[in-house]
Formats: C-alpha cells, sequence, structure tokens
C-alpha cells in the first residue's frame, strides 16, 4: 500500500488530545470505543483536563484508565457510585464521573447507584448498556432482552426462567436527586453527535451541584452478540431501541 | 477548644471525637450496635461546619468502605466504623485497599457470632482481622484498645502507621471498650491538611486531579500480566515484613520474674490485669503480655519469654482459641501454650481465668 499523506487541512477527524497512544483492547465495532472519545472531547472542550476525577468500572471498560488522560480510581465490580461519592464530597471542585457497563451498574452495583442518585450526589454515570456481560465472555446481564441469545442464555433468555429485563435509567426518575437521566446511543453519527451533547450536560449538571445525572448508552457488543458490528448496529437498532427508546428521560432542577 | 480536656466518655463516642481532632476528613459508616455511637456522635458534633470533614450515613457497609476506597485514592484521612457483621461486608473493600496501598482507618467494635449472633462483646474476629479476612495476600495493621483512652489514642496512630505504610489499619476494638466510659485525655485540635499538604505527602499517587502534576495518577489494583502481578506481591510482602520488624508494639505487666505469662489483648487483658494481681497473692508468679499490635504480632516479646524460661503461657480470648496461633508458632516448642476463653459475648471474671490457668498449666 502507498503511504498517503493528510494535509492538515483535509483533515476531517482527529485522535481527541486526551485519548493516550495505548492500543485500544477493545473488539472492533465495540461501543465503548467511540464513548471514550466522546468522553475525553467533551473534558478536554470544557477545559476540565486537570480537574477531573473518573471512577471506572469492571468489566470491558476496565482499562479505561489506560485511555483518557486524566487521573482515575478503578472501583470494584459495582461499587463505582460509593467510590465517586466519597470523591466528589471530598473534592468538591472536581468533575467526578463513573463509567459502567450494565451488569456493573444494574446487578451487582444496583444498590450504589440508586443510593448515589437517591442522595443526589453531584457525579454523572456513562452507562454502557450493551445488554451482555462482554468481559467475562457474554452472559446475561439485567438488560438482556426477552429471547436473546447468551452463553447463560443459551437458548434465549426466558422471562420464566431467567426473569424479564429491566430498565434502570426510568426507575431513577422517580429519585428527587436524580435530575438529569438521558438515553443515547452511537450507532450512527448522528447519534454519535447527540450522545457527545448529552455527556457534557451531564457533567455541566454534575459540576453545577444540580444533582446526579445519567448517560445511558444502548451499546453494541459485537463479540458478545456474535454479529459483525454493521449487524451489530443494525441489530442494536431493530431490537434494542423499541426497548430501550432514545432521549431525555428526565431533566429537572434539584428539590431545595 | 482548650488544649487539654478530660472528659468521662464512652469508648466509641472518643472514636468520634479523636477522630475530628486529628484531623479526619472523612467518615462514612453504617449502623449497627455495638458501635452506632461513634456515627451518632459525629453527627452530633457537626465537624462539617468546623473543621470541615465530611460525614456520610452510607446505605451499606459494602457502600462505606467503598467510599473509604475512594476518599482514600485521593489521598484524604478517611475512616469507617463497625462491627463483625458489617466488617465481613466490607471484607472486598479491604483486600481492594490494601492491594492499591491505600491508606485508611476502620474501627471494629466486636459482637459475637458467627452470623448475626449477638451484641454483647467478643474477640471472635481475630483470625479475620489479622489473617487477611478477604481474598489474596495482604495485611491490615491491628491495633487492640484495652481502655477508652487508647480508643482516642489509636485513631491517631492508626492514621499514621496508615499513611506511614500505605496500608489500610484497624483498630480491633469489641463491645465492652465501646460502650464502657471511662476518663479520657482528649487531644488538641488539629487542622486537616490543606491540598498543598496532600499533594506534598501523597501527589505521587493520590488521583486528586492532575493539577500542575504533569504525571496523571491511577489508583488500580489490575494488573494481568502474571510476572508483573507477582512482583506487586513481593512488593506487598517486602512491606509487609518492614512493618512486623518495626511496628509490633505489646506491654508486659509483672513478666520480669513471672513463670507463667498470659497473653490477652483488649478486654481481655484488662480483666487478666487483676488475675495477675489475684495470682501473685497467692504466691503463683503470673505475668501479662498485651499485645498492643495484633498485626504485626509482638512474636519476639513471646519468643523471648519463652526462651529465658516461662513455664507455661495462656493465651486469654473472647473467643474458641485464635490468638493462642500465633502465641504457639512464637513459643515455638520451648513451652506448654494453652487457651482459656468464653464465646456468644459471655465475659469471664479474673478469678475464673486464674482457675482456667491452674488447671491448664499448674496440674
Ligand atoms: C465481585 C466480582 N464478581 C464477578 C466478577 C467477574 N466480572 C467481571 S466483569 C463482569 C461483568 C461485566 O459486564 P458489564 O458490566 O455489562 O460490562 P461489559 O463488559 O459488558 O462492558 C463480571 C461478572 C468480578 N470481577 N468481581
Ligand atoms: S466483548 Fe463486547 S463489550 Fe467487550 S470489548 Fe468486545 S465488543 Fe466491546
Ligand atoms: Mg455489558
Amino acid at each position: 500500500m502507498s503511504e498517503v499523506e493528510i494535509k492538515r487541512e483535509n483533515l476531517v477527524y482527529d485522535k481527541p488530545r486526551l485519548i493516550t497512544d495505548d492500543v485500544m483492547h477493545y473488539c472492533p465495532g465495540c461501543s465503548h470505543g467511540t464513548v471514550h472519545k466522546l468522553v475525553a472531547e467533551v473534558i478536554d472542550e470544557m477545559g476540565l483536563e486537570k480537574s477531573t476525577i473518573a471512577v471506572s468500572p469492571v468489566g470491558c471498560s476496565v482499562f479505561a484508565y489506560k485511555y483518557v488522560d486524566v487521573d482515575w480510581v478503578e472501583a470494584a465490580h459495582g461499587r463505582a457510585c460509593a467510590v465517586a461519592t466519597a470523591i466528589k464530597r471530598l473534592n468538591p471542585d472536581r468533575l467526578v464521573f463513573t463509567y459502567q457497563g450494565d451488569g456493573d451498574l444494574a446487578a451487582i452495583g444496583t444498590g450504589e447507584t440508586i443510593h448515589a442518585a437517591a442522595r443526589g450526589e453531584n457525579i454523572a454515570t456513562i452507562f454502557i448498556n450493551n445488554a451482555i456481560y462482554g468481559m467475562t465472555g457474554g452472559q446475561m446481564s439485567p438488560t438482556t432482552l426477552l429471547g436473546m441469545k447468551t452463553a447463560t442464555t443459551p437458548y434465549g433468555r426466558d422471562a420464566g426462567l431467567n426473569g424479564f429485563p429491566y430498565k434502570i435509567a426510568e426507575m431513577l426518575v422517580h429519585l428527587d436527586g436524580a435530575t438529569y437521566i438521558t438515553r443515547q446511543s452511537v450507532h450512527t453519527p448522528a447519534n454519535v453527535r447527540k450522545c457527545k451533547k448529552a455527556i457534557r450536560k451531564a457533567f455541566e449538571n454534575s459540576l453545577a451541584g444540580n444533582g446526579y445525572s445519567m448517560v445511558e448508552v444502548v451499546s453494541t457488543c459485537s463479540s458478545g452478540w456474535k454479529m459483525s458490528p454493521v449487524e451489530a448496529n443494525k441489530w442494536l437498532e431493530e431490537n434494542m431501541l423499541p426497548y430501550y427508546p432514545l432521549g431525555d428521560i428526565k431533566v429537572s432542577e434539584l428539590p431545595r | 477548644m482548650a488544649d487539654k480536656e478530660i472528659k468521662l466518655m464512652k469508648g466509641n463516642e472518643v472514636i468520634a471525637h479523636a477522630a475530628v481532632r486529628c484531623g479526619c476528613d472523612g467518615y462514612f459508616g453504617y449502623p449497627i450496635t455495638p458501635q452506632s455511637e461513634v456515627m451518632e456522635t459525629l453527627m452530633e458534633l457537626k465537624p462539617w461546619e468546623t473543621t470541615g470533614m465530611v460525614v456520610l450515613q452510607a446505605e451499606s457497609e459494602l457502600a462505606s468502605i467503598n467510599m473509604v476506597y475512594g476518599g482514600a485514592a485521593t489521598g484524604k484521612r478517611v475512616m469507617t466504623s463497625s462491627s463483625s457483621p458489617g466488617i465481613s461486608l466490607m471484607s472486598e473493600g479491604m483486600s481492594y485497599l490494601a492491594a492499591c496501598e491505600l491508606p485508611c482507618l476502620i474501627v471494629n467494635c466486636q459482637r459475637g457470632g458467627p452470623g448475626l449472633g449477638t451484641i454483647q462483646p467478643s474477640q471472635g474476629d481475630y483470625f479475620q482481622a489479622c489473617k487477611g479476612g478477604a481474598h489474596g495476600d495482604f495485611h491490615l495493621i491491628v491495633l487492640a484498645p484495652a481502655s477508652v483512652q487508647e480508643m482516642h489514642d489509636f485513631v491517631e496512630l492508626g492514621f499514621e502507621l496508615a499513611f506511614k505504610y500505605r496500608n489500610p489499619a484497624m483498630i480491633l476494638a469489641d463491645g465492652a471498650i465501646g460502650q464502657m466510659m471511662e476518663k479520657v485525655v482528649l487531644s488538641p485540635q488539629k487542622p486537616r491538611r490543606t491540598d498543598a499538604e496532600i499533594e506534598a505527602e501523597c501527589g505521587p499517587w493520590a488521583a486528586c486531579g492532575k493539577g500542575n502534576r504533569r504525571e496523571r495518577n491511577i489508583c488500580t489494583s489490575l494488573e494481568l500480566q502474571s510476572e508483573k502481578m507477582e512482583k506487586i506481591n513481593q512488593r506487598l510482602q517486602t512491606k509487609y515484613a518492614t512493618i512486623e520488624a518495626a511496628e509490633a508494639r505489646w506491654e508486659e505487666i509483672e513478666c520480669d520474674d513471672a513463670e507463667y505469662v498470659i497473653v490477652a489483648f483488649g478486654s481481655s487483658a484488662r480483666i487478666c490485669s487483676a488475675t495477675v494481681e489475684a495470682a501473685r497473692k497467692q504466691g503463683i508468679k503470673v505475668g501479662l503480655l498485651r499485645p498492643i499490635t495484633l498485626y504485626p504480632f509482638p512474636a519476639q516479646a513471646v519468643a523471648a519469654l519463652a526462651g529465658r524460661g516461662v513455664k507455661g503461657f495462656l493465651s486469654v480470648e473472647l473467643n474458641a482459641g485464635q490468638m493462642v496461633e500465633d502465641v504457639r508458632l512464637a513459643v515455638a516448642g520451648k513451652a506448654p501454650v494453652e487457651h482459656y476463653g468464653r464465646q456468644g459475648g459471655m465475659m469471664f471474671t479474673p478469678d475464673e481465668a486464674l482457675e482456667a490457668l491452674k488447671e491448664k498449666l499448674l496440674k
């Protein structure tokens, strides 16, 4: 292949300044990489590089700290919102956010998530909902759709056998402390742009001291879903979005 | 606040006062008997209005220990307190704290177990506190107060050791020490460390925002390459060896001419000091060795007594025999080592301990 020189003026896309040079471990087509990029861009654009403390989860994004060039604290599985609660209370002038998957946030960490939101902690959560445990090899998660095949629902999720999926974002709406709850996706360029705006809004909401924010990102896990990246995006649109509809779910002020 | 204040207080209340006075940045806890007075006292003291200390009632011990983890990761002086069942829930967090080498203070005001057990005093968590108590090879630094004054003093000492070694420290008290009232000399109020002081002390590791540092800090315990993970383990073990060599603390009461030595900590030691007096009145030369640090265990002190010909050791504990294993290891077969204890929240009298000593060692 011949080398092609791209002139600066022709550049339409660049690596965000706060994305490090580490080789990302994410599978091709995985939403995690795209959302990392958005997080890095928003932190940079808001001038928060030096005053951000991010909390990474246990899940495929366990190494999020390698890729976004800010201070990170790695939480035990599910505990990110408790970890972030104390970080923010003890360092109130910092941007503190958690980055979590559906297993981390909606299964083992449900309690920590709900109580951080209920208390109205001034933190933001980026919630990657790919309806599967990506990291451990594609098992069922609480958000796995009915009928969906995973390593632990090989014949498809059955409500009688495996219980129903649930929408934690809609649940959080009832909490006074949760003031900005939105659901986004990154499966098309237009959605990527909308998602970025939502992340910025969540970070602004945290810094304004207006309570808890969550940006759920309906995501793909091409490996766990056993699909090509293109198939995964199509499957997301046809199956995930009807159950997890996109858009702002709650935008409010903290009751005073 | 006056420089020196003498008060009559409960052990648990004193923990709260000592925390505020030594410049603690944050307390995160969940109510459980017999230690709930710690958080109740803090809420009454309202330190957020004076020193700026954060006090938060968490939704569980799982949450409170992870709040401690988060706070500690940013270089703050943070603590929690609980009692046995709650400490079990915290064990995951302790492993992560130890793995990330984060300093913090955990108070366990022990009650009888297993399970929900009883709310009465016990020392049944010795193994849990001193032998890891969670997954992986790690140690907490464990202090055993035997008085309300020591409850006070060990808060500051615990933080000091925790920061010196970047390791979680535990005050292993029990329901008796937590609930009893005694005279205590309160230390003068110290200011909390400023951001600049924290940066100077913890800058190389604390993830408190990059600020003007060039390198960012990442607090993690994950390392998938076994070669590197083994190195991390070896570094931890080197640290523990340093702690074992330098930080063992103990008290000896009438041990100089003792033919028999009782080894006891915390409230058991308080009772056994009267056993020593009673024994000596009967002409039996008994001494008391009181470990103040349980990890590191003062093995050298026990070994020295065994080496100079003590005829027998009695480990007296409010459990079925846990510390006795460490006493045996230290005595290394040079003399008989027996255990006496009560369980389930039952205490013993000085005379009962003396009877046990006579029966087990003087037959
Ligand atoms: C206490 C504990 N239990 C289980 C695990 C194993 N584990 C690691 S990641 C994970 C699930 C992650 O799924 P999710 O949060 O959806 O993240 P994804 O990988 O899909 O991004 C599990 C169960 C663990 N690390 N710790
Ligand atoms: S397994 Fe799924 S979530 Fe994990 S990196 Fe691959 S595609 Fe992404
Ligand atoms: Mg997932």
